[in-house]
């Protein structure tokens, strides 16, 4: 390389470096999105019940599903890792993150009352209650993203109630306990029901993985109640807790708007656990914890969790999508979270992904060859649907050749 | 001194030290300080110092 060369890229990485430092700089505002997204719905409400144009209504929708990966797509990913010294100062500060955390929380119960009021009794269209319906539904999935980041800090009794309280929001009471005690610890494994199969389409997974975590979040709340030999239907059930917050929101809705308000409530809570659905489809499809020789599932790596590092859709998930190290520190607060660079990283942001679950062929056709390559070709290693096992390996498997493969060249080693 | 156990805050796997961890090649006996900071929860991969002292 020339000596100019050498000098032009070293002028390249200061620059890069410069950009870096500032975009850190910036970041820590830009996480005040979380607080925008429960005002753009109530914004949308005002605007909609003042100008009468219903079609207000749709704008988280239009925001999370149509803005957000276009947003993504011209702005790209997001180099940034904090530094030990940014860290440091980060958790200094960690204050400020933990209240707009908090502030997010009472506007996503401020957004729920004026989005059910705007449906219930607004002079709307069918199809722009549609557009509230889904404008709630995208408020909820960053409000379950929100709980899930409280909801780790289990040394923080405030963060942990309000963990609770904004799970109350879509009413996902079992979510805390479940995701922590559950999914942390069978995640990448045939046992979770909150880790998708290869082959296995988002509808599917749905009805496999809601009942399933349900019923796992339950037994390991009553498990905890036992140990500490109290009753299971009592109020140290934080899934009684939670519920209950669930019921009196809901119940002062309906009687302050009607009893109308009941069906729009419990079905866009339907649609918010449905959002957590697809986020879990996407985070850990097909990779799987191998068996050791103590028949123990290996320790949960960096490579069994799908990451991706969009600049928008970071600070809409609150680094969700650095999932690798998530798994790895749980409870690292979000403004710390760090990209792997070797780790399984998925084409697009979460929102542009989760849409695309929705339709199965594309699904499979961007992420069953990613999976395979992940694996090497030796589908031993993926985690699959039984229902497609026998066509995923007649399809992909290749580990006899990757095998042939790889003691020709060591072959070829020894003999040079 | 008595043995001490340890939970991991996130899914509640104990560690106890008059049991140590065979499995993981920790002898009974191993008290906490002795394990590696880079060890982490066998169950949830969460960091050692996501642990917390029980009460005895």
């Amino acid at each position: 390389m020339t000596q100019q060369g050498i000098t032009h890229n070293t002028a390249s990485l200061q620059e890069a470096s410069a950009k870096d430092k500032r975009w850190s700089k910036l970041k820590k505002y830009w996480y005040l999105v979380t607080l925008i997204v429960p005002a753009i719905t109530i914004g949308s409400v005002l605007m909609a019940v003042q100008t009468g144009y219903g079609q207000w209504l749709w704008a988280l929708a239009v925001v999370f599903w149509v803005v957000i990966p276009i947003v993504d797509f011209v702005f790209d990913e997001d180099p940034y890792n904090p530094t030990d010294e940014e860290q440091a100062q980060l958790l200094e500060n960690s204050s400020y993150y933990k209240n707009i955390l908090y502030a997010a929380t009472v506007l996503q119960w401020v957004g729920l009352f004026a989005m059910t009021y705007a449906a219930v009794l607004g002079d709307f269209s069918w199809f722009n209650i549609v557009g509230a319906f889904l404008s709630v539904g995208a408020m909820h999935a960053v409000g379950l993203t929100m709980s899930h980041e409280l909801g780790h800090k289990l040394n923080d009794k405030t963060q942990v109630i309000f963990a609770q309280v904004c799970s109350a929001v879509s009413g996902y009471a079992h979510f805390n306990i479940e995701h922590n005690k559950g999914h942390h610890k069978d995640v990448a494994t045939p046992d979770d029901p909150a880790s998708s199969r290869m082959g296995e389409n988002i509808y599917k997974f749905a009805i496999r993985e809601l009942p399933g975590a349900a019923k796992r979040g339950w037994t390991l709340e009553a498990e905890r109640l036992k140990r500490q030999g109290r009753s299971v239907f009592s109020l140290h059930n934080e899934l009684i807790q939670t519920s209950l917050i669930t019921v009196a929101g809901y119940g002062a809705m309906v009687l302050l708007f009607g009893v109308e308000a009941l069906p729009f409530l419990l079905l866009t809570a339907a649609y918010g656990w449905f959002q957590l659905t697809m986020a879990n489809y996407i985070e850990h499809y097909g990779l799987m914890r191998q068996v050791g020789e103590n028949g123990r599932f290996e320790r949960c790596q960096p490579k069994h969790s799908w990451n991706t590092n969009f600049k928008a859709s970071n600070l809409l998930t609150l680094h969700l999508q650095r999932h690798s190290d998530h798994h790895a520190h749980p409870t690292r607060p979000y403004q710390l979270l760090r990209d792997y660079a070797d780790a399984p990283s998925l084409p697009q942001g979460y929102p542009a992904m989760m849409g695309m679950s929705l339709i199965p062929n594309a699904w499979r056709r961007i992420m069953d060859h990613r999976v395979v390559e992940w694996a090497e070709g030796d589908m031993t290693r993926v985690n699959m649907d039984p229902a497609h096992k026998d066509e995923l390996f007649a399809k992909y498997h290749r580990a006899a050749e990757v095998a042939v493969d790889t003691s020709d060249s060591e072959g070829k080693a020894a003999a040079a | 001194m008595s043995f001490r156990k340890y939970c991991c805050i996130t899914c509640d796997t104990v560690y106890d030290e008059a049991t140590g961890w065979p499995d993981e090649g920790i002898a009974p006996g191993t008290r906490w300080e002795d394990i590696p900071d880079d060890w982490t929860c066998p169950e949830c991969s969460a960091s050692k110092s996501d642990f917390y002292l029980m009460d005895a």
